[in-house]
């Protein structure tokens, strides 16, 4: 890693927006490696929810009153963003759900009322759970068929035999733009284009892509892309969902409720127009906010400089933990991957050495990463998973490897 | 023959001479090595407990009128626990296994593995070897 980077993103200054960074953990200064799972909050955002509850709280969309149109203002505000920032055609294209889990399954029950037995949805053999249970459920009701794209050793997708299973029967496709587990970058445009080719639709589920890249859906022309705002420096419980407008308008609502009507009678509801068709109830409005306020946050920073620091960030890790004897790193196409190493140290069992780590006051994640077909198709328990960040430095990445000796030569 | 309470208040007794976590730890992963390994017969899916993360399967069988348990678990530190769980049970009565309280847990500073959430479920693997003393314990009350 040279000092460029770090310079040019001021790191510290970065690190100084982010009060959690300052507290220890069982003692030690925490070094916080499990970005993949929920990203740290800036200052920035802090301030967004606070500002919120004590100037702008009312509920959105309904008051007559000025402060509801304040609240209504912000939130509109925040979809903007976010529809800027993934370079949406419309912000209606962007429903604000409760995150990726959420987004998922409101397509998928959406398709419980449009897909037939004979149909087929493709799902990659690298999903999350939440991006491989929605579907089952559906295909459970429709009778359709579940098939599976296989994935190479490497942790890259087998894109010979996702050609060989697109034919006209195939209706959806369903690809993580990135691994939560590995950290592959999926080559999503090509998986697009030629589902596109027998017709078929394609939801990415963007929500490890998001705090690394910038996707844009239109030059994508992806079908539905998913978010969510947690790991991009924002709230929990807070994402999205891009659709492009007619299929947004084919599917029928997900909830019923508030917000989502256009006129209620005993007889008939009729339904609002998008994206409120979608989002019954009051939402999170103050996550909401708070959404765009990440996303400024990190466009503020610069997309290119994150990705150009925390690929310097992976190549010092993976060359420094390659110098300890009988590591395994799964995932292991550098050029195609986010700031991800899925590692294991022979003999020993993850969970031993992340609760060794914890103790040094490192967090990780070990386990399967909700991806038990990953697992299944190394043949392993788990996998130890550090995920680095733009606020994560070389000095950490220094600590975690000292610690992780520590705990090897406790183990053995 | 040492009672459940005894045996509790020596490992208590060991745990208070180690200065930091990592002593702790290092003695944890000591006794995981050396727990009584349950037969490879008995590593059934049935006497898996089930966790998030390791692996762990205890079998119980009763030796005169007390409970001997064997485990195994494909992580150490897990082993080590439930080595300590079996030094506390193992060889008691069923009524006594059923009545005991495992409050020593926190004494020896292991509270934070206590949690139903964790991954290595301490929980879960106490509750499983109390229905093994339930289910013993029934089974001589029948017999009487």
């Amino acid at each position: 890693m040279t000092n460029t980077s770090e310079q040019i993103l001021d790191i510290s200054k970065i690190r100084e927006d982010f009060p959690i960074l300052k507290r220890e953990i069982n003692g030690k200064p925490l070094v916080y490696f499990d970005n993949a799972a929920t990203s740290q909050t800036p200052r920035q955002v802090i301030d967004c929810i606070v500002d919120y509850y004590e100037n702008k709280n009312a509920n959105i969309h309904r008051g007559v009153h000025s402060l509801s149109q304040i609240a209504t203002d912000a939130y509109e505000a925040a979809r903007e963003t976010v529809r800027k920032h993934f370079n949406a055609e419309f912000a209606h294209e962007i429903i604000l759900t409760s995150g990726t889990t959420h987004s998922i399954n409101l397509v998928a029950n959406g398709y419980a009322s449009v897909l037939k037995p004979e149909d087929e949805i493709l799902v990659s053999a690298m999903e999350h759970h939440s991006n491989i249970v929605p579907w089952q459920m559906l295909c459970q009701k429709t009778g359709s068929q579940l098939k599976v794209i296989p994935m190479l050793h490497t942790g890259e997708l087998d894109m010979e035999a996702y050609k060989e299973l697109l034919n006209e029967n195939t209706k959806l496709v369903f690809v993580n733009h990135v691994s939560n587990a590995l950290g592959t970058i999926n080559p999503i445009e090509q998986i697009i284009n030629l589902a596109h080719g027998v017709d078929a639709k394609v939801l990415i589920d963007g929500a490890q892509a998001a705090p690394h890249l910038k996707a844009d859906v239109q030059a994508l022309d992806v079908d539905y892309y998913t978010v969510s705002a947690h790991k991009i420096c924002g709230p929990t419980g807070v994402g999205m969902l891009y659709g492009k407008e007619e299929l947004l308008n084919m599917l029928p609502p997900y909830q019923g409720g508030g917000e989502m009507i256009s006129e209620v009678t005993f007889e008939k509801t009729t339904y609002a127009g998008l994206p409120h068709k979608f989002e019954a109830g009051t939402p999170n409005i103050s996550g909401g906010i708070a959404f765009g306020a990440a996303l400024d946050y990190m466009n503020n920073i610069g997309f290119d400089a994150i990705a150009a620091y925390e690929m310097e960030l992976l190549n010092y890790a993976t060359s420094e933990i390659q110098q300890i004897e009988e590591v395994e790193i799964y995932g292991t196409s550098p050029d195609k991957k986010t700031a991800v190493l899925s590692f294991n140290i022979a003999g020993l069992h993850p969970y031993d050495i992340g609760t060794l780590l914890d103790k040094m006051g490192i967090a990780v994640r070990t386990g399967h990463h909700c991806a038990q077909p990953i697992m299944e198709f190394y043949k392993i328990p788990g996998t130890v998973r550090a995920s680095f960040s733009f606020y994560n430095t070389k000095a950490e990445i220094d600590a975690f490897i000292t610690a992780l000796k520590k705990a090897k030569s406790m183990l053995l | 023959m040492s009672s459940i309470q005894e045996r509790q208040d020596e490992i208590i007794e060991e745990f208070s001479m180690f200065e930091d976590w990592m002593q702790r730890y290092e003695y944890m992963i000591e006794l995981g090595k050396s727990l009584p390994l349950i037969d490879e017969k008995h590593k059934t899916e049935e006497n898996i407990i089930k966790g998030c993360q390791s692996r762990v399967w205890v079998y119980a069988e009763m030796e005169k009128d007390n409970v001997e348990f064997t485990a195994d678990s494909d992580a150490i530190i897990t082993k080590g626990i439930i080595a300590i769980l079996i030094r506390v049970f193992s060889g008691q009565k069923p009524e006594d296994i059923i009545s005991a309280d495992t409050g020593f847990i926190d004494a020896i500073g292991l509270k934070e593995h206590l949690s139903p959430t964790r991954a290595n479920g301490l929980v879960s693997m106490i509750k499983q070897m109390k229905m093994y003393a339930i289910a013993y314990n029934s089974q001589q009350n029948n017999k009487a």
